[in-house]
């Protein structure tokens, strides 16, 4: 129960303290933060249409950070969530376009398990078995390979074989048997959002009610204690790799299949790196990444209604995401001001220091 | 056609141009890293230097007043980076990843706030080129080396610097010993945290530096997120480079390379994408010790508490 209560008042002081410094910048600024704020919330949450949109966002984000939740309670730091967003993403739209004469259920089907496998195996096999072999240092792997990811779709777009006639580098447009149905007319929001509660449930259940979940955490808790236990721990690094990539490809997946029903050229979906913060507000509990995930959609939602109305610029929003991962990295910052020695973990739990 | 473009000078001086902004956060990374601090909060510092570098450009109407003013402000983040990682222990890649996204925001925040939404302004002092009087008349190697930005030539003085540095004196000494074995530094006397603390503001300045190259030595301009990557891509040199300023230098000129040979191959059968994905590629080969392991120093991400708690 004081677990509990933890996991959500810190993370509530957190944003209450960050969102208090924008206001300080607001104020600074010479703009009125309670106005700004309640615009933000209006454009976030004021509407129909405005909270679906705003749970459209989340959608993403809720499964991108249930795949990061799941790297850092086996003691992992998957930094390359974005990466393996991309990878999703083409796998998925290729199967969208190509394969055809499928029924609509199957073919969203195959494309969501394709976009999984591929983007599973891009986290498990380079970053998963050079950390479990080698020990190369899994934050530095991810990340190489989510720029190499995002130049292959580059690659694929620019000229290359995913390219649709025309000079525009984009993919073919999904069939429409393989396109997700919207749930709220005239917005973003598709089945999507049902997807990925669904994974948040499943998530919960393998890493609290399984013997595989079990094994993850210990693992992450102390690999030492698991190879004398028995536990393979090379596998489950990989494994939770694996898993990982698996949940940011489908985020990939359910938003072209959902929203944008063909791949666009940029350079960053900005998903992958929000996801992380989304993670770590939410303490690596799964229910709890649906909360944060729909908090941090809500900034990027509102952000932009609170600029048109109030006049301060969206990025705000950017910085006080900045500061809630600052104050939820110092979580010993109380422990500090009460000249008590901070507790030894930390939250990526990995104790070893970077060994690259 | 490769072979063609290889003999132009051109290509050489774009690979160093393009290098600069890599070696410099490379460098400073360096710093961070021997002192025991993990640092992937380059790419963010990049961004306050650049975005700094162009306002007290612009106010003071000096360059060089800028370049100052955003090695100030460099150093500031670093200090609030090195307050979270160093007295309070917290996770040095979260607190890391935590200021390249507060820093995007803000430079962002504050570009708007102050110039609006048109951009910096366009009579906002720039650093100038230097051409080095002898040098430049030497056939294909003046071209390359004998006219580039003052950035530069700094960046290309500093690896010599802080080679000798890290490598020959005593402070140097200090900053490695406590990112091998901070236990033994501190029997021996030394400040651990005091030594992180140099290490962590070092890069930060060089970090900054690096930023500011891009928006007042390539440019006059500040734009959002204008490192694009560029402090990754130097993390990913530091690391190539084993830690070490020629190393990064040299690592940095390989980065450079790729990406300037992607732009001269635009057009052409060989697709740039493909090249650039190289420098990520050998990064990973080399953790792996397929191209020469890398290997950190021993305490690097280890937080230290002097009383042993």
């Amino acid at each position: 129960m004081k677990k509990l209560v933890q996991g959500i008042i810190t993370p509530l002081i957190a944003i209450g303290i960050a969102v208090m410094i924008g206001a300080l910048g607001m104020i600074l600024t010479g703009h009125d933060p309670l106005q700004a704020y309640s615009a933000l919330f209006k454009g976030a949450f004021g509407s129909k249409v405005n909270f679906a949109n705003t749970l459209a966002n989340a959608v993403p984000l809720i499964l991108s950070g249930l795949g990061i939740a799941v790297t850092f309670k086996a003691g992992l730091f998957n930094i390359g969530a974005e990466g393996q967003y991309w990878m999703g993403s083409m796998a998925a739209v290729w199967i969208g376009y190509s394969v055809t004469s499928l029924p609509p259920v199957l073919h969203v089907g195959l494309a969501f398990l394709v976009s999984m496998i591929v983007a599973g195996l891009w986290a498990g096999i380079i970053p998963g078995l050079t950390k479990a072999l080698v020990g190369a240092h899994e934050v530095i792997t991810t990340m190489m390979m989510s720029y190499i990811a995002i130049f292959l779709s580059h690659y694929m777009l620019e000229g290359g074989p995913m390219m649709a006639p025309g000079y525009t580098p984009q993919s073919p447009v999904i069939l429409p048997t393989a396109e997700l149905g919207i749930l709220v007319e005239r917005t973003q929001l598709s089945w999507g959002i049902i997807v990925a509660l669904a994974a948040a449930v499943i998530v919960y259940w393998v890493i609290y009610k399984t013997t595989l979940g079990f094994r993850l955490r210990t693992v992450g808790l102390n690999p030492r204690a698991a190879k004398y236990a028995g536990i393979n721990v090379s596998l489950h690094m990989v494994l939770a790799l694996f898993i990982s990539g698996a949940l940011a490809g489908l985020a990939g997946a359910v938003q072209m299949l959902g929203v944008q029903h063909r791949l666009y050229d940029s350079f960053s979906s900005g998903y992958g790196y929000t996801a992380i913060v989304v993670a770590l507000l939410a303490n690596n509990n799964p229910i709890g990444v649906i909360l944060a995930a729909i908090f941090f959609a809500a900034l990027a939602t509102g952000g932009q209604a609170m600029q048109i109305a109030s006049g301060v610029p969206a990025h705000l929003t950017e910085m006080i995401s900045g500061i809630i991962i600052f104050l939820v990295a110092a979580k010993e910052l109380g422990s500090v001001f009460r000249h008590k020695p901070p507790l030894k973990h930390n939250l990526a739990e990995n104790k070893g220091g970077m060994k690259v | 056609m490769i072979i063609e473009e290889l003999a132009k000078p051109e290509l050489w001086a774009a690979t160093i141009a393009m290098a600069t902004p890599i070696a410099l956060p490379a460098l400073g990374g360096t710093f961070s890293e021997r002192s025991g601090v993990v640092n992937i909060a380059m790419e963010g510092i990049m961004l306050i230097g650049a975005f700094f570098g162009v306002l007290f450009s612009y106010l003071s109407n000096n360059p060089w007043i800028g370049l100052l003013g955003a090695l100030v402000m460099g150093s500031l983040i670093s200090l609030l980076f090195a307050w979270f990682t160093v007295n309070i222990g917290a996770d040095q890649v979260i607190v890391g990843m935590g200021i390249n996204i507060f820093a995007a925001g803000l430079t962002a925040f504050l570009l708007n706030t102050i110039f609006g939404y048109g951009g910096t302004p366009r009579e906002t002092p720039a650093l100038p080129n230097i051409s080095l009087p002898v040098i430049k008349d030497i056939p294909f190697i003046g071209p390359i080396i004998g006219e580039q930005n003052s950035v530069v030539y700094m960046m290309l003085i500093l690896v010599i610097v802080s080679h000798y540095f890290l490598f020959h004196t005593n402070l140097g000494l200090r900053i490695r010993a406590v990112g091998e074995n901070p236990q033994a530094a501190d029997t021996a006397g030394i400040n651990v945290w005091r030594m992180r603390y140099l290490g962590v503001i070092l890069g930060g300045m060089l970090s900054s530096l690096g930023g500011v190259y891009l928006s007042l030595g390539l440019l006059n301009s500040f734009e959002v997120n204008m490192s694009s990557g560029r402090g990754y891509i130097a993390l990913a040199a530091m690391i190539f480079g084993k830690w070490t300023p020629f190393g990064s230098l040299g690592a940095a000129l390989l980065f450079g390379f790729a990406m300037a040979l992607s732009m001269v191959l635009q057009g052409t059968g060989i697709s740039a994408n493909i090249i650039q994905m190289l420098p990520y590629a050998l990064t990973i080969l080399a953790l792996t010790g397929l191209v020469g392991r890398s290997t950190a120093p021993a305490a690097d991400g280890v937080p230290y508490r002097p009383d042993g708690k």
